[in-house]
């Protein structure tokens, strides 16, 4: 019963100095920012790349395959139900860790450059510090309600920091937006968590497991709890049918966008459900549900991506498609491969948003693609960053997608054709719109106003760096995980093994694939890639056609690009019947029924008081004298057992 | 058992809490700022507050606790209606002070 609280460790400062460094910026800036006025941006990065420095320490010292539980205290012990505050080490944590602190320190000194004229300038690094501390509370944590915590804190901060302009009315209703879908979502994790409290009698990753295991495969109490989980997964990575927060939150400042809406937290669902890899092996029904919808969002979110127009909703969809392959990649089993691609995506996906905020830093804050172009011959370190990032979210190699895009495809091949050839169209449209977004930006011949073209400049070093490392990374970071025609061992797959093992026993086995097999899937992916940056060169460079303006459209891509009119159908179907039930309401209980209750006993009250209160000294001194000897005379009648005596 | 709240000994929390409450009774008495009432009263409840989940972490019995929760609920509804009502005595006789509320009653 007792969980002894152990210190002795060598990981033990590191695992709580990570979550710890965040904090303390957060409350450096916060309390001291408007002082610290420009230095307050440099701690804030500081601390994040302190943060990032104790992750490599754990991922160089934890020993493979072994899992630290660093227990901080004791914090709920009710009959049968006990919490710890621990967190938990083991390589799925660190990679997330590393992930997290590695693009957040980048894109934290980013921010230095893109944020320098702001006069929110603190407060901005105040918001991020905030964000990475809950975001690391969600990965370390060792049970379900401390991830609870940071899910919270996480969408908090996205709120706050999507409305970061709060001056701008459509901002902050895309923040109101995007919070309120997000309770959809985390109502269902709580369910979720209320399932496992009932049924498990703890909320721990590896009791839950245990208790699951003991229940057998698709029983009922699993599947429900997987299913509530997978909702709140919903809600958080934007997928199918609440992902229409997401493109709306592109109205925060664009690091906010690489940093949170890109990278870090909208992967939180599919961390969650790789967290709790062994209770979805036990619900195979679920993982059918999470195959699904992860393939129809991918679809749908690339479909709608074709025909956008502004820069960063182009990447948003992409960012809500690449995530459905991610939760495609989950349903089939394929856990480690849906971690590969939120690490690969994680830093291409940054590139691009710090590659599209470094154009709009050049334009003066133009988004439109229509009044851009021929960039590439003004800010050549972007045009070439983003480049590769371009190439890498396509699935050309030896850029990082195509490796974790490849093993998604392979798995889908072994799943069912069918989902494959939907991931692989869906790939394929990536490709199109990723370059046509390139070429819309960065060839041709500027499009935009005489005095914006005079404005083009190449952003500042702090600006230029993190896109140049980006983009390094981007193109290496793909090795880790060569597929098995290349290599013997798949180096990132090896590392997450102990992290899965067990899931894999419970789990159907693939048969391997041969390898003529792979390169013909391999060929395929690739040569379908090539057709549609061919096809998008050809209609965009050679021909120079510019997206029509949006009163121009007709037929179906005009229904595509105004989102299939689905915001407006949810407002049609929700949010307008929920406004007219509260007009009712309003007008009958509250008005009618309620008031004329309230006042009435205020009304009867106040006729009684008019008389009574002449009897009253309103002496307030006097009244709390009186209380306060009634309460000693009842206390001493207690004590002296009168009452007792007396036989009342 | 290891637990938190039991790695101090319950007379501790005993003598505390009964230090709070006379805090809080000396206030109610003796001072005049409607707020500072209002506050010695916050306090008096959360002396009972803390006896209470130190009692019920050592009986084990989680319904003390919950109870706190319900008597932190009551407070805040209190001290709602309660700043209010200072609001509007505020807006009337531009003072907080108690003593001057007894004219109310003509």
């Amino acid at each position: 019963m007792t969980e002894t609280i152990i210190q002795s460790s060598n990981l033990f400062l590191p695992t709580i100095l990570i979550p710890l460094l965040p904090l303390i910026g957060f409350i450096i800036n916060g309390l001291f920012g408007k002082k610290l006025g420009h230095a307050s941006g440099w701690i804030a990065t500081l601390v994040m790349f302190a943060s990032l420095a104790c992750s490599m320490f754990l991922f160089f010292n934890l020993p493979s395959g072994t899992t630290e539980t660093v227990t901080l205290s004791n914090w709920f012990y009710f009959n049968d139900i006990f919490i710890p505050f621990a967190f938990l080490i083991d390589p799925l944590t660190i990679t997330m860790l590393l992930v997290v602190t590695g693009i957040g320190s980048l894109i934290h000194l980013y921010s230095i450059g893109y944020m320098h004229h702001d006069e929110g300038f603190a407060r901005f690094f105040t918001y991020l510090n905030l964000f990475v501390f809950f975001m690391l509370l969600l990965v370390m944590g060792n049970n379900y309600l401390i991830m609870f915590i940071g899910w919270e804190g996480v969408g908090l901060c996205s709120y706050l920091l999507i409305g970061f302009w709060f001056k701008n009315q459509a901002y902050n209703d895309a923040a109101k937006k995007a919070f309120i879908m997000n309770r959809i979502g985390d109502l269902g994790f709580l369910l979720g968590m209320f399932m496992m409290l009932y049924h498990f009698k703890s909320l721990n990753y590896d009791k839950v497991a245990i208790g699951a295991m003991s229940l057998g495969v698709n029983h009922i109490t699993v599947v429900g709890i997987t299913l509530f989980l997978f909702i709140g997964a919903m809600g958080k990575s934007a997928q199918l049918p609440l992902y229409t927060w997401l493109p709306d939150a592109m109205a925060g400042p664009t690091p906010v966008s690489a940093l949170i809406h890109a990278a870090t937290m909208v992967t939180a669902g599919i961390y969650m459900i790789a967290r709790s890899n062994i209770i979805y092996s036990l619900a195979p029904h679920t993982l059918d549900v999470i195959l699904i919808i992860g393939t129809a969002t991918s679809l749908f979110a690339a479909i709608i991506g074709l025909l956008q127009n502004d820069i960063k909703k182009v990447l948003a969809y992409s960012t809500v498609s690449q995530l459905g392959l991610m939760f495609a990649a989950l349903g089939m089993g394929a856990f480690e491969s849906g971690m590969f691609h939120v690490v690969t995506h994680a830093f291409f996906k940054a590139l691009l948003f710090l590659g599209a905020g470094s154009v709009i830093h050049a334009l003066g804050g133009e988004q439109d693609m229509r009044r851009m172009g021929g960039l590439g011959k003004y800010i050549k370190i972007t045009f070439l960053t983003f480049l590769i990032g371009t190439i890498a979210i396509s699935g050309i190699p030896p850029f990082a997608g195509f490796f974790s895009k490849d093993e998604i495809l392979a798995s889908a091949f072994e799943h069912n054709k069918v989902i494959w050839g939907l991931l692989s169209f869906s790939s394929m449209l990536t490709a199109f719109y990723m370059f046509r977004l390139l070429y819309l930006t960065f060839s041709n011949s500027f499009r935009g106003t005489e005095e914006v073209k005079h404005h083009i400049h190449e952003s500042p070093t702090v600006m230029t760096l993190p896109l140049i490392i980006l983009a390094a990374c981007s193109t290496v970071v793909g090795f880790i995980g060569l597929p098995p025609v290349l290599s013997h061992s798949h180096n990132f797959k090896n590392y997450l093994s102990s992290v899965f093992a067990q899931s894999k026993t419970i789990l159907p086995a693939g048969h391997q694939m041969s390898h003529s097999m792979e390169w013909i899937l391999i060929a395929t992916a690739v040569g379908l890639a090539i057709v549609s940056i061919a096809f998008a060169y050809f209609k965009y460079v050679k021909q120079k056609q510019t997206p029509l303006e949006d009163e121009q459209l007709k037929g179906i891509s005009k229904v595509i690009s105004n989102k299939f009119y689905v915001d407006e159908i949810y407002n049609a179907v929700f949010v307008k019947p929920i406004m007219l039930l509260s007009d009712l309401f309003l007008v009958i209980i509250d008005k009618l029924v309620i008031d004329l209750l309230v006042h009435g006993v205020a009304f009867v009250t106040a006729q009684f008081g008019r008389g009574l209160r002449l009897l009253q000294t309103g002496h307030v001194g006097f009244y709390m004298f009186a209380m306060v000897i009634s309460m000693i005379i009842l206390l001493a009648l207690q004590i002296f057992n009168i009452f007792n005596f007396l036989h009342i | 058992m290891e637990n938190s709240i039991q790695s101090i000994p319950q007379n501790w929390y005993l003598i505390l809490s009964s230090f709070m409450f006379c805090i809080g009774i000396m206030g109610v008495l003796f001072r005049r700022n409607a707020i500072i009432i209002l506050m010695c009263i916050e306090l008096m409840l959360n002396a009972v507050n803390l006896l209470l989940v130190s009692f019920s972490s050592y009986a084990g019995n989680a319904e003390g606790q919950v109870f706190v929760f319900f008597i932190m609920v009551v407070a805040a509804a209190e001290v709602a209606v309660g700043l209010a009502l200072l609001v509007s005595i505020y807006r009337n006789i531009a003072s907080t002070d108690i003593n001057i509320l007894s004219k109310m009653k003509w």
